[in-house]
């Protein structure tokens, strides 16, 4: 239990993917510039990546490993280099029927998240955490909470810079540091901020 | 078939003059973790320029028979086999850079710039084109990564594709590194700071409120 939970903290604040991996970072700074809009687009990854990361540990250890396919009778087959178009595809199929789950069973949520789904399948964050699950080689328990403790981190660290970018509509700055260069200095403050909590030992 | 002149605007506009990470913001993700040592951009930056260069060929080939409404999983497809082929080449001639470099050449196939190129260009271009324009705004990408990753090889560490430059002072020599520019964080202002220079230049590009 405690491994579990040191695995969630580690996931949400001293290995954020926003932060110190820099993934979707892309989606971040090119859509939102609200709050609300951030807050949105960080439920529907954190859902993703929460269903993701375990579904592609499975597929990875019951199909693609090393000597994963001895239950069909194939102890010698090595399908890993197959990895990342399947998870591509896992993570494209997963998406596709969340949305039309959400769609038909809890159209509120859908009307929420709607516009952000089919971006989340090209967005670095889902992918990169699946493919740290595989390299770090977690077991299906520890997947589930990597999976929900990133998306966690993730959300919180695009709704902080979020409302830090509104606040910034107001900052007078030069001319060519507006928008774009300043959001970049403004997440690298941000980063600079969380790495305080490397020295959280658990 | 086109003239040298606009064959030459493909390759080297996206360098500098409509910079696919400093302009359009696309492909930062994996732009900014690979820039501690200069090795890791360089093979991260010739590994993006061949898969953007040949995704956009290939698709620049079969555009006029893919349906539109599967066209982004057909481009998903080329980009992940192109991308396996790249990692599997890195994992056999260069393992410690691709140990190195872990999940981010997968990345990849989620980098915008290859994606963005394949919908907005090779979807409507001729092969020979489409493989220009690819090579170019790799280049783009390359350029950027490079200038990132000597800042921070050379004042983080002293070093340059890991021959000492800068002698240190824990071995006997003058300088104390910077050790925040081996941190994440300092990746952020460097582009930051770049974009700051290359608007201060180039007005036309400055965001309005």
């Amino acid at each position: 239990m405690e491994h579990y939970l040191s695995l969630f903290v580690r996931a949400v604040f001293i290995d954020n993917l926003a932060l110190s991996f820099f993934l979707g970072m892309c989606t971040f700074i090119a859509i939102s510039k609200q709050i609300k809009t951030a807050f949105s687009l960080g439920i529907a990854v954190t859902v993703v990546l929460a269903l993701a990361v375990p579904v592609n540990q499975i597929v990875y250890h019951k199909l693609l490993a090393p000597g994963a396919l001895a239950w069909l009778g194939f102890p010698d087959a090595d399908l890993s280099f197959l990895g990342f178009i399947t998870y591509i595809g896992v993570i494209a199929a997963l998406v596709q029927v969340l949305e039309m789950f959400l769609d038909k069973y809890v159209p509120a949520l859908y009307n929420a998240l709607g516009i952000f789904l089919p971006l989340i399948t090209v967005n670095c964050a889902i992918f990169g955490g699946v493919a740290f699950m595989v390299e770090r080689d977690y077991n299906f328990g520890e997947s589930v909470v990597f999976g929900l403790g990133s998306g966690i981190g993730w959300t919180l660290a695009i709704t902080l810079m979020a409302a830090v970018s509104e606040k910034l509509k107001y900052a007078d700055m030069p001319h060519a540091l507006r928008g774009l260069g300043s959001r970049f200095i403004m997440v690298g403050l941000m980063g600079l901020g969380f790495m305080s909590f490397s020295g959280v030992s658990l | 078939m086109a003239n040298a002149k606009e064959m030459k605007a493909l390759v080297f506009g996206p360098v500098f003059a409509n910079n696919p990470i400093a302009l359009q913001v696309l492909g930062i993700c994996s732009a900014l973790a690979v820039t501690t040592k200069l090795e890791k951009a360089l093979v991260m930056g010739v590994a993006l320029t061949l898969v953007t260069a040949f995704s956009s060929m290939f698709i620049s080939m079969i555009r006029n028979h893919i349906p539109s409404s599967v066209r982004i999983i057909v481009q998903m497809t080329i980009i992940a086999s192109l991308v396996i082929v790249v990692d599997q080449i890195l994992k056999a001639y260069a393992y410690n850079v691709a140990k190195e470099l872990s999940v981010f050449v997968g990345l990849i196939i989620t980098n915008c710039i290859v994606m963005g190129r394949a919908e907005a260009y090779a979807m409507k271009s001729p092969p020979l084109m489409s493989f220009l324009d690819g090579i170019g705004n790799g280049l783009g990408y390359t350029v950027l990564l490079v200038i990132v990753a000597v800042i921070r090889e050379l004042f983080g560490s002293g070093t340059l594709m890991g021959v000492e430059i800068l002698p240190l002072i824990s071995a006997g020599g003058w300088y104390q590194p910077m050790g925040l520019l081996l941190m994440p964080p300092s990746a952020f202002f460097i582009i930051g700071l770049f974009i700051w220079v290359l608007r201060t230049f180039r007005p036309e590009q400055q965001e309005k409120h």
